[in-house]
C-alpha cells in the first residue's frame, strides 16, 4: 500500500466496518464484537505502519493525500499527519480495541443492541482519525460535526438512568460551539478569497497575514469550540453529566480522545493560523487553564459519583493542558501533546476499573464501596497505578507530560506555572480519598451485603466520618489511645476473614483489557522519548508559527558570568 | 565539581537499583505462586545489591578522581530541556548507597521472622524492593529530576507500606496524610527544579553547581527555600512533620527502614547535596539552622509524654533529623557531621525499632507502655540490644551517639556569637530531653513490675530477628568511633564537600563533652525520679499539667493542622460542589430551558432530537453553501 494512502484507508477501514455490523442482524452481538474487534485491530496496524512510514526529520505535514470535493470553494478531502496528529492516531488506535474488550460483556438496554453500539463505536472512529489527520479546514469542520453523531447515540442509547438528558445536553453545547467555529471557517474561507484564491487548504491559510481585528474574531470563533470541547472552565459543565451517563467505553472515548480536538484544535489551527490574536489572547487562556487545574480539581474532590469523579479530574487535565499550549514554548507544547496522549492512556484506564467496580456493585457512589483491596487485590492494584497515573507520579507517563508542560511554562509564565503546579497536592488528595474510601477499610457496601451495609443511600460524607472517628481513635488521642489501637493490630494480623461477598477479582478477560494500558503507562513513564521525538518537530514548527524561539527557551543566567552573586 | 565516566564494577551500579526493582516486579506479577520463597528472592537482591554496592564503593575509594558519573539513555528531550537517565557515584551517594542496602538487607532478613504469620508477606517484600530501588535512584541519580523520581518513588512505597495493614482505616489515613503532606513538599521541590531550568537551562547537578555562581542573592534564596520545603516534606520537619508519627501504624520494620534510618533521611540528603547552592545563600542556610532547631526540641518534648513506644521512637526521629538539619543548616562545617549522625542514628535507630517490634511481638502487638514492665528477664537479647541502641542515642560516652551528636553541638557552639550560643544551648538541652524520655521509655518496658494485660505471655523472639538486631546494636556501639576517630568521614567525604576550615572553637571539645554528658545524666536522673522511683499507673493519668497535656496533644500540631487546612478545605469543596452544580450548570441550563420553552419540554424534545438534529444540519448546510456562493459570486 502506498503510504499516502494509509490515512485513506485509516478512515475507510472503519467507516466500512461500521456499515457491516451494522448490517448484521441484531442477535449476532457475538460477530459484531469479533468484527469491531478485528477491523480495530486493523486501524491499529495502519496507525503503527503510518509511525513507521514517518520521518521525523522530514516535511511538516507527511502522508499527505488530496482530492477535491467541492471545486467550486475550494474544499479538498485532504489528509495528511504532523507528528502531534501521528500521535494522536496512534492513542485512537489503541483506544478502540481496548474499548471494544472492555465493553465486550455489556448488555445493551431494552429495545437496543448492542451490535448497533459496535457499529457506532467504528463509525466514531473513522470521524475521530478523519478530524485529526484532515487538512482542510472544511473538512476537519465535518469531521469535527459529525463527530457528535455516533457519540450522541453512544451516550443517549447505551448510557446510565440520565442519558437523555447528559446527551442532549452534550449535543447542544458541542452543536453551539460547531455552529461559532463554522462562521469562523467561512470567515476564514472570506479572507482567503479577498486575499487571492478563496481555499480551505490549512497550509495556504497559514500563510494568510490577516488583519488583527479579523484575527480576533476568527481566533474567538475556533477557540470557543475548542474550549467547549477540551472543555475548559466555565464551559465545563456538560462533562461530568456526559462522563457519568455515558457506557464506560464511550467515557473512555469521549474523555480520551474526543476533548483532545479541543486541545488539538489549540495547536493546530488557532496558533498557527491566528498568532496575534493567540498571543493577544493567552493571559485570558491561561486564566481560565489554571482556574480549571484548582477548580476541577476541588470539585473532584467533593463528588460522591466516581464517574462524575472521574470527569472532573479530566477538567483539570485539560487546564494543564491548555497551560502548556499557551505558554508558547517548545518544552510546554512539547509535554502538552504528550499529555494529550497519556492522559487518554492514564484517565482511560482509570474509567475502564471504575467500571469494572461498577459493574461488580451496581452503584456508581464512591459511598457504596469499601475495603475492596482486601478480596480483590489485583482489581485494586490496578485501581491503584491508574490513579497513580492520574496524580502524575513519576515512573507513570502522566508524570513526564505534566512535569513538561510545568519546566516549560516556568520560564515564560512563572505565576500561573506555580499555581498549577499547587495543583499536583489537589491531584494527590482526590486520587487518594477515592481510593481510601473505596479500596481501604474493612469491607462494607454493597459488595458486602453480609455486613448489613446494602443501599445507596450511604453518602460521601458518612465515609469520611467514618474513617475519621476511626482515626482519632488509634492515632489522634495521644497516649491514652494506645490500647484501642493495639486491639485493632491484633485483629488484623491474623488472615482476613472473608465475608460473603459477590466481589470476585478481575477476570482473565478484563486482565487482557488493562494490560495494555498498564503497560503504556509504565512504558511511557520510563522511555517517553520515542514519542517525544515524533512530536517535538511539530510543536517546534506551532511555536514558530506563534512567534516563539522553536529552539526552546533560553536560560536567564548564563553559565559563566559573573556578575549577579553576592 | 568533575566527573569521571564509569568503568569496570562502577559501569554496573544500575543493577544495584536494578536488582531490588526486579526483585518487587517479580514478586507482584508472580501471585501467588511466589508465596513460598518471596520472602528469600527480595532478600536476596537486597543483599546482592549490597555487595555489589560493597565492591564499587572499593573501587571508587581507589580511584584518583572520586566521582563517577553513568549515563544510561536520554529521559527526555525537548527544545533545549535535555534530562539524561545517569548515575552519579561519589563518597556521598556511595555512603547512603552502603546505609540503604546493608540496613535494608538487615530489615528484611528481620522482617521474615517478623511478617512470618501475615497472609500478605510476599507483597510486604515486594514494597520493600521497591522502596530499596526507589531510595537508591533518589541518592544515586545524577541530576534533580533522576532525584525526584527517586524522592516521589519513596513516597509511593512508604505509603504502601503504611496502608500496609488497609482494612484499619487509621492506617489508611495515616498512609494517605504521609503523601500529601509529602506532596506539599514536592511542590517545593518541583518549583526549585522549574528555577534551576529557567535560570540555568539544565537540571543536572554537573550544570547547576556549575552555574550557581552566576546567579542572583534572591534566586539562590529562593532555591534554598524551596529545597527546604521538600525536604521537611520527606524528613518529617517542622511544619512538615505531623505524617511521620501518624506513619507508626504500618508494620514495625517499616518503621525502622523507612520511618527511621533511611528514607526519612533524605531531606539531609537533599541539602547535603545541594551544598553548593547553600553555601551561596546565608539567608537560606538560616531557615534550615530554624527549622533543624524548632524541630529537635519539638520531637523532644513531645517524645516525652506520650505512653505507645513506636510514637516515642517517631517523635524521637523527628527530633534527632532535627540535630542533622541543624548540622547542615550551619553549612561547610556541618556537613560531614550531619552525615556521620544521620548514619549512626541509622543503626541505633533502626535496631531500636526493631527491638520494639521484637516488644510488640512479645506482647500480641501491643503499644501502651503503660502495660508493659519487667520484660528485661523475659527478653534478654532484645533488652541488651534495645539497651544499647538507648545508650548510643542519649550519648553514652563512647557510644556512637556521643561521637557525632557532640559533633554537631560543637559545631553549632562554633558559629559563634549569640546565634551560637542559642543553637548551641537548645542542642543540648535537646540532649537532656532526649535522655529523659528515653530513659522513661526504657523504665517503663523493661524494668519495674510487669502490668501485662491478661493472657499475654512474652518470649525472646526467634534468631532471625534477634540476629539483625545484634548486628545493629554492634553497629551502634561502633560506628560513632569508628567513623569519626577511626576511618574519618569527613576525610572520606571531601571530595563532596571541600576541605572545611579548621574550627575555631569557642568552647573546648572536651568541655562540650563533659557538659553534654552532665545534662544528659541530670535527663536520666529525672526520668528516674518521675517515673523509675513510683508505680507507672495502668492508664494514663487525666489530670496533668498544661505543658503534658499539650505535649499529649503534639502540641496541638494536627489541630493547627485541621482547623487551617482540612476543614476549610473540606468547607470550600462543598461550597464549590454547590456552585458548579446551582450556578454554573445551574445558568447553562436556565438558558437551555429558557430558549426551549421550559425544562420538562426539554425532556420531549429529546426524543426527537435527532430528526430536529438533522433539520439542523440540512439549515447549516443551506447556509453554508449561500455564504459559499455569495463570496465566490462576490
Amino acid at each position: 500500500m502506498s503510504d499516502s494512502l494509509l490515512l485513506v484507508a485509516m478512515v475507510a477501514v472503519p467507516a466500512v466496518g461500521a456499515a457491516v455490523v451494522a448490517a448484521l442482524p441484531r442477535e449476532r452481538t457475538d460477530t459484531a464484537r469479533v468484527v469491531a474487534l478485528g477491523v480495530s485491530l486493523v486501524v491499529l496496524l495502519l496507525a503503527v505502519l503510518a509511525t513507521v512510514a514517518f520521518d521525523t526529520g522530514g516535511d511538516r505535514f507527511q502522508l499527505t493525500s488530496s482530492v477535491p470535493w467541492i471545486p467550486g470553494f475550494g474544499v479538498d478531502f485532504a489528509l495528511g499527519v504532523d507528528g502531534i496528529a501521528l500521535v494522536m492516531l496512534l492513542l485512537v488506535g489503541v483506544l478502540v480495541p481496548v474499548v471494544v474488550l472492555a465493553s465486550w460483556e455489556d448488555r445493551a438496554p431494552a429495545n437496543r443492541s448492542m451490535r448497533t453500539f459496535f457499529a457506532w463505536l467504528l463509525l466514531l472512529e473513522a470521524c475521530m482519525v478523519g478530524v485529526f489527520a484532515a487538512t482542510d479546514v472544511f473538512l476537519f469542520y465535518v469531521f469535527f460535526e459529525a463527530m457528535l453523531v455516533p457519540m450522541y447515540f453512544i451516550v443517549g442509547s447505551f448510557g446510565g438512568p440520565r442519558r437523555q438528558y447528559a446527551a442532549v445536553k452534550f449535543f447542544l453545547y458541542s452543536l453551539l460551539g460547531g455552529l461559532v467555529m463554522l462562521a469562523a471557517v467561512i470567515g476564514l474561507y472570506v479572507v482567503s478569497a479577498s486575499a487571492g484564491e478563496g481555499t480551505f487548504a490549512f497550509e495556504s491559510l497559514r500563510q494568510l497575514d490577516i488583519d488583527p481585528d479579523v484575527q480576533r474574531l476568527l481566533f474567538l470563533g475556533f477557540f470557543v469550540a475548542f474550549a467547549i470541547k477540551a472543555p475548559l472552565v466555565p464551559l465545563h459543565t456538560w462533562l461530568p453529566d456526559a462522563g457519568a451517563e455515558a457506557p464506560i467505553g464511550g467515557a473512555v472515548l469521549l474523555v480520551g480522545v474526543l476533548d483532545k480536538v479541543g486541545t488539538f484544535g489549540f495547536l493546530r489551527y488557532c496558533l498557527p493560523l491566528f498568532p496575534d490574536a493567540s498571543r493577544e489572547f493567552a493571559p485570558l487562556v491561561l486564566v481560565l487553564a489554571v482556574a480549571g487545574v484548582l477548580y476541577a480539581a476541588l470539585l473532584a474532590m467533593g463528588q460522591t459519583d466516581m464517574k462524575r469523579l472521574v470527569s472532573y479530574t479530566s477538567i483539570a487535565h485539560f487546564g494543564f493542558i491548555a497551560l502548556g499550549v499557551f505558554a508558547f514554548t517548545t518544552e510546554a507544547g512539547t509535554g502538552a501533546v504528550l499529555y494529550m496522549v497519556n492522559h487518554g492512556i492514564a484517565t482511560g484506564l482509570l474509567f475502564i476499573v471504575v467500571g469494572m467496580l461498577i459493574a461488580r456493585g451496581g452503584s456508581r457512589l464512591v459511598g457504596d464501596y469499601g475495603g475492596v483491596a482486601a478480596h480483590a487485590p489485583k482489581l485494586a492494584g490496578v485501581f491503584l497505578i491508574a490513579g497513580l497515573a492520574s496524580l502524575a507520579l513519576p515512573g507513570t507517563n502522566s508524570f513526564v507530560s505534566e512535569f513538561l508542560v510545568l519546566i516549560g511554562s516556568f520560564p515564560t509564565r512563572p505565576v500561573f506555572t506555580v499555581l498549577a503546579t499547587a495543583g499536583i497536592i489537589l491531584a494527590a488528595l482526590y486520587v487518594l480519598l477515592l481510593y481510601q474510601r473505596t479500596m481501604h477499610g474493612p469491607p462494607r457496601g454493597v459488595l458486602f451485603p453480609a455486613d448489613g451495609a446494602v443501599g445507596g443511600t450511604t453518602g460521601t460524607d458518612g465515609t469520611t466520618r467514618h474513617g475519621a472517628t476511626a482515626a482519632s481513635a488509634t492515632t489522634g488521642g495521644g497516649p491514652g489511645a494506645a490500647s484501642g489501637g493495639t486491639a485493632t493490630a491484633t485483629l488484623t494480623h491474623e488472615a482476613p476473614a472473608r465475608p460473603a461477598s459477590r466481589l470476585r477479582d478481575l477476570s482473565r478477560r478484563e486482565l487482557v483489557v488493562v494490560a495494555p494500558l498498564v503497560a503504556l503507562v509504565i512504558g511511557l513513564g520510563v522511555y517517553p522519548q520515542p514519542l517525544i521525538r515524533l512530536i517535538e518537530p511539530a510543536v517546534a514548527a506551532t511555536m514558530s508559527d506563534v512567534g516563539a524561539d522553536p529552539a526552546g527557551t533560553t536560560p536567564a543566567t548564563t553559565p559563566g558570568s559573573t556578575e549577579g552573586t553576592d | 565539581m568533575d566527573t569521571v565516566a564509569a568503568e569496570g564494577l562502577l559501569s554496573a551500579t544500575w543493577l544495584v537499583i536494578a536488582l531490588p526493582l526486579l526483585g518487587a516486579a517479580v514478586l507482584l506479577l508472580g501471585g501467588r505462586r511466589t508465596d513460598r520463597w518471596g520472602h528469600l528472592l527480595g532478600t536476596a537482591t537486597v543483599a546482592v545489591a549490597f555487595v555489589l554496592a560493597l565492591l564499587a564503593t572499593l573501587q571508587l575509594a581507589g580511584l584518583e578522581e572520586r566521582a563517577v558519573d553513568a549515563e544510561l539513555f536520554t529521559f527526555v528531550s525537548a527544545g533545549s530541556l535535555e534530562i539524561t537517565a545517569g548515575l552519579l557515584v561519589d563518597p556521598l551517594s556511595a555512603t547512603f548507597m552502603l546505609l540503604i542496602t546493608g540496613v535494608g538487607g538487615l530489615i528484611h532478613v528481620y522482617s521474615i521472622g517478623y511478617m512470618a504469620h501475615d497472609p500478605r508477606r510476599r507483597r510486604f517484600f515486594a514494597y520493600l524492593n521497591l522502596f530499596v530501588a526507589a531510595m537508591l535512584l533518589l541518592v544515586l541519580g545524577d541530576n534533580y529530576v533522576a532525584l525526584y523520581v527517586g524522592w516521589e518513588g519513596v513516597g509511593l512505597a512508604s505509603y504502601l507500606l503504611i496502608a500496609f495493614w488497609h482494612e484499619r482505616p487509621a492506617a489508611a489515613t495515616a498512609a494517605k496524610k504521609a503523601f500529601v503532606m509529602n506532596r506539599v513538599g514536592d511542590v517545593g521541590l518541583a518549583l526549585a527544579i522549574f528555577v534551576m531550568f529557567a535560570q540555568l537551562g539544565t537540571v543536572s547537578y554537573e550544570g547547576v553547581f556549575g552555574g550557581v555562581g552566576a546567579l542572583a542573592g534572591g534566586t539562590l534564596t529562593a532555591l534554598g527555600l524551596l529545597l527546604l520545603l521538600g525536604a521537611c516534606g520527606k524528613s518529617g520537619q517542622f511544619p512538615l512533620q505531623a505524617w511521620l508519627p501518624d506513619a507508626m501504624e504500618g508494620p514495625t520494620p517499616v518503621s525502622a527502614l523507612i520511618h527511621a534510618a533511611t528514607m526519612v533521611t533524605a531531606g539531609v540528603y537533599l541539602i547535603a547535596r545541594s551544598a553548593p547552592i547553600y553555601d551561596l545563600t546565608p539567608t537560606a542556610r538560616a531557615v534550615v539552622l530554624a527549622v533543624g532547631a524548632i524541630t529537635l526540641l519539638y520531637g523532644a518534648i513531645v517524645g516525652c509524654a506520650y505512653d505507645d513506644i513506636k510514637k516515642v521512637l517517631a517523635y524521637s526521629t523527628v527530633s534527632q533529623i532535627g540535630y542533622m538539619f541543624l548540622a547542615v543548616g550551619l553549612g561547610p562545617v556541618g556537613y560531614a557531621a550531619a552525615i556521620a549522625h544521620l548514619l549512626t542514628h541509622g543503626f541505633f535507630k533502626a535496631g531500636l525499632f526493631l527491638g520494639a517490634g521484637s516488644v510488640m511481638h512479645a506482647m500480641d502487638d501491643q503499644v501502651d507502655m503503660r502495660r508493659f514492665g519487667g520484660l528485661a528477664r523475659k527478653l534478654p537479647v532484645t533488652f541488651a540490644t534495645f539497651g544499647l541502641g538507648y545508650l548510643a542515642l542519649i550519648g553514652f560516652p563512647f557510644l556512637s551517639g556521643y561521637w557525632t551528636k557532640d559533633a554537631i553541638i560543637e559545631a553549632a557552639l562554633d558559629r559563634g556569637g549569640w546565634s551560637g550560643w542559642l543553637l548551641g544551648g537548645v542542642a543540648v538541652l535537646g540532649a537532656g530531653l532526649t535522655a529523659f524520655y528515653m530513659t522513661r521509655l526504657m523504665i517503663m518496658t523493661f524494668f519495674g513490675r510487669p502490668r501485662w494485660t491478661d493472657g499475654v505471655h512474652p518470649h525472646e523472639s526467634p534468631s532471625v530477628m534477634t540476629a539483625p538486631m545484634v548486628v545493629l546494636a554492634v553497629g551502634s556501639v561502633a560506628a560513632g568511633f569508628l567513623l569519626v576517630q577511626v576511618f574519618p568521614l569527613q576525610g572520606w567525604l571531601e571530595p563532596v564537600f571541600g576541605e572545611p576550615a579548621e574550627a575555631e572553637h569557642v568552647v573546648a571539645p572536651a568541655v562540650v563533652g563533659l557538659v553534654v554528658t552532665a545534662v544528659a545524666a541530670l535527663g536520666v536522673l529525672a526520668a528516674w525520679l518521675f517515673v523509675g522511683r513510683r508505680e507507672v499507673p495502668e492508664v494514663a493519668p487525666a489530670r496533668v499539667s498544661p505543658v503534658v497535656h499539650a505535649a499529649r496533644r503534639a502540641l496541638y500540631a494536627d489541630a493547627v493542622n485541621e482547623s487551617l487546612f482540612m476543614r476549610p478545605g473540606q468547607w470550600l469543596t462543598r461550597a464549590l460542589v454547590w456552585l458548579d452544580n446551582r450556578g454554573v450548570d445551574g445558568a447553562v441550563n436556565g438558558l437551555a430551558a429558557t430558549l426551549g420553552g421550559s425544562s420538562s419540554r426539554l425532556g420531549r424534545v429529546q426524543t426527537g432530537f435527532v430528526r430536529s438534529y438533522a433539520l439542523g444540519m440540512l439549515g447549516g448546510a443551506v447556509v453554508i453553501a449561500g455564504a459559499l456562493l455569495a463570496v465566490t459570486a462576490g
